[in-house]
């Protein structure tokens, strides 16, 4: 099982636009993702209510969990899309 | 030839013609919806619903702009939740019926969030939409909402919700027309607040079909279905001399002799405000300061909330600013400053009252206005909502003072105020009439309340015979009053409020034009007189038609 620990970079936490980004970006990856605080209960990262309720703020830790082929790329990627201040990219 | 002309109240100005789009209201799950026969069946009913809504919306999110699709998409995401799916399909399991079993999911889930405050809890709404458009489809009943609008259309509603209203297309709403609502309803205010023609009070509006033609006039208040060429034509003509007429005059409001009466602008956020800054007003008269905690589970930090106030005060460079201090309770809860149910909240511990038994939320909200003042530089008025004596005035002036704010002022909108305003503004710096409140405490009317909508005309005599009261009270006591209420938007009205003594009139921004060619038609006296002839009427409907029949016809002729 791949395991990556991430710093929240979004300003306002991982609510609406940021959440649903990476609720679509773990749904691509077709794995079983599960997001979390550590030594927490964790939850399917590809439930965007499952992961606006985590409540997940700015500059707080998360840890990614993912199992089966390509885990280690699929978390890479994610971990990459969290470290970003994803609201600040608004169109 | 044209079809029926209905008559309503007009509460925002202007014309337009469009196809009607009627909006449903929210849907919820019916009281005598049985258990399911068959589990397996009532789950599938439900995962079916949820993805039919969740296909509609992502067919809106594709038609949408750039600006709303995102918000589409990830409600669309909402739609599609495994964990709601599941949390519903438990529910079925446990005796519920589809539609009460998609209720209760969303309902966990919006507990959730509420919990977590802030950003989260804003996300309740769009969690509600889902729950009630799912609910919707389940039951076979069109779904809730404004429908996506694919040309410029008059939106048709029994009443809008604040929200559905704010969050209206503004590029495709040409007029909307509600069937119940009011004169001083949200509807009302946001609608002129926008710029929108709108009608409230429309009979049977929720029966005119989907599609059909309507003229909707918002000055005289009337629809018309399928309007005929001569109308329209009529009213293309009286739009462009109604366009020409309030082209000829700009700047600082004046009666025709040179009498001063400031045009400022009523405003509720820092999109009004960055929107009223760019307009031909002298500052604004009302800045209601509600949306900066109303959506907050925790009271906002000084430093938050001087953020938001310093973005409200930059438009507006040196002209003036009056801020009311937060008016809570009553139809505008706080989550973090609840005192417990009350029997009758209008007349309850709301405005001052509140802020009385709270008095670290007027400090904390004294302490942003004045570092923001500092740090903009603006001319900045604080006054305080729901004063009725002396001694309550005094109390507010002293933390206004303490807090190094240079002006205070008080709200008079319960008739106390106005009738002692000789001792009250004795304590402060000025006074604002806000009309509409004034109106419902006078007339005993609930402002709420649609079918008291008579009751509470602006042109009540008795309304206008306690404005009276207070300006006499300014008079005496050399302390300026204006207005902020809906009224101060009535061209005709206007006049009178003039006449009485009102030195200026705070009003949504796309009515200013109007007053401003109606105060520049009349001299001081003319508008005495025009007072003076509504407070003798005997009726509300008797006070405007003499006041009409004794204004300037250029000024009538036009609205």
């Amino acid at each position: 099982m791949a395991q990556r620990t991430v710093t929240i970079a979004s300003s306002v936490g991982l609510h609406a636009r940021p959440a649903a980004l990476f609720v679509e970006a773990a749904q691509e990856t077709g794995l079983d993702v599960e997001i979390g605080r550590a030594g927490e209960d964790a939850v399917d990262a590809t439930s965007i209510l499952g992961v606006m309720a985590l409540g997940a703020k700015h500059g707080e830790e998360v840890v990614l969990t993912a199992d089966g082929d390509g885990a280690d790329a699929a978390l890479e990627t994610l971990v990459a899309l969290l470290s970003r201040d994803l609201d600040a990219e608004e169109g | 030839m044209s079809g029926d002309t209905r008559h309503g109240v007009g509460v925002s100005p202007g014309t337009a013609v469009g196809p009607v789009v009627q909006v449903a209201p929210p849907v919820r799950p019916p009281a005598d919806e049985p258990a399911p026969a068959d589990a397996g069946a009532a789950t599938d009913l439900v995962l079916e619903a949820l993805a039919a809504v969740a296909a509609d919306l992502d067919e809106r999110a594709a038609a949408a702009d750039e600006h709303a699709a995102p918000i589409l998409k990830a409600t669309a995401l909402i739609a599609r939740d495994k964990g709601l799916a599941k949390a519903a399909g438990k529910h079925v399991g446990a005796g519920l019926g589809p539609a009460h079993a998609i209720d209760a999911a969303v309902e966990e889930y919006a507990a959730q969030f509420e919990a977590l405050g802030g950003y989260f809890a804003e996300r309740v709404t769009d969690l509600r939409d889902v729950g009630s458009r799912a609910v919707a489809a389940v039951l076979g009943v069109p779904a809730p909402g404004v429908p996506a609008l694919t040309e410029p259309s008059v939106i048709v509603a029994l009443d809008l919700a604040p929200a559905e209203t704010a969050a209206l297309d503004r590029t495709r709403v040409v007029a909307i027309v509600t069937e119940a609502g009011g004169r001083t309803s949200h509807t009302a205010i946001l609608a002129a607040q926008m710029g929108i023609p709108a009608v409230v009070q429309l009979p049977d509006a929720t029966s005119i079909a989907a599609g059909t033609t309507v003229a909707v006039d918002g000055d005289a208040g009337s629809v018309t279905i399928d309007p005929d060429l001569p109308l329209l034509e009529e009213q293309r003509v009286r739009r462009e001399r109604r366009t020409a007429a309030l082209a000829a005059v700009s700047g600082p409001g004046a009666t025709r002799d040179g009498h001063a009466v400031a045009l400022l602008a009523n405003i509720g956020g820092v999109d009004d405000a960055v929107a009223a800054g760019a307009q031909d007003v002298e500052g604004v008269g009302l800045f209601r300061t509600e949306f900066v905690y109303l959506s907050a589970q925790t009271m906002p930090t000084v430093e938050e909330q001087a953020d938001v106030y310093r973005k409200v005060l930059e438009p507006f460079g040196a002209r003036r600013v009056v801020v009311r201090t937060l008016d809570a309770g009553a139809d505008k809860p706080l989550a973090f400053a609840h005192l417990g149910e009350e029997e009758n909240p209008a007349l309850g511990r709301r405005g001052l009252r509140l802020c009385q038994a709270r008095p670290e939320l007027v400090d904390s909200q004294l302490e942003a206005l004045a570092i923001a003042a500092r740090d903009t530089g603006a001319d900045v008025r604080v006054m305080a909502p729901m004063v009725a004596t002396a001694d309550e005035a005094a109390w507010f002036a002293s933390r206004v003072r303490a807090a190094g704010l240079p002006k205070a002022g008080v709200m008079i909108e319960v008739p106390a105020a106005a009738l002692r305003s000789r001792h009250v503004l004795a304590e402060v710096d000025f006074g604002s009439l806000g009309t509409n409140d004034l109106a419902q405490y006078t007339m005993a009317a609930d402002r709420m309340e649609g079918a008291l909508s008579d009751l509470l005309d602006p042109w009540q005599p008795a309304v206008l015979d306690v404005v009276a009261a207070a300006c006499a009270g300014g008079a005496e006591t050399g302390k300026p009053v204006g207005v902020c209420g809906e009224s101060a938007g009535d061209p005709l009205l206007a006049l009178v409020l003039a006449g009485l003594g009102v030195s200026s009139l705070s009003m949504a921004p796309s009515k200013v034009p109007a007053v401003r060619l109606a105060l520049s038609l009349h001299t001081l006296e003319e508008c005495q007189a025009l007072a003076a002839a509504a407070l003798s009427a005997r009726s509300a409907g008797d006070a405007r038609d003499a006041v009409r029949a004794a204004a300037s016809e250029e000024l009538t002729s036009v609205l």
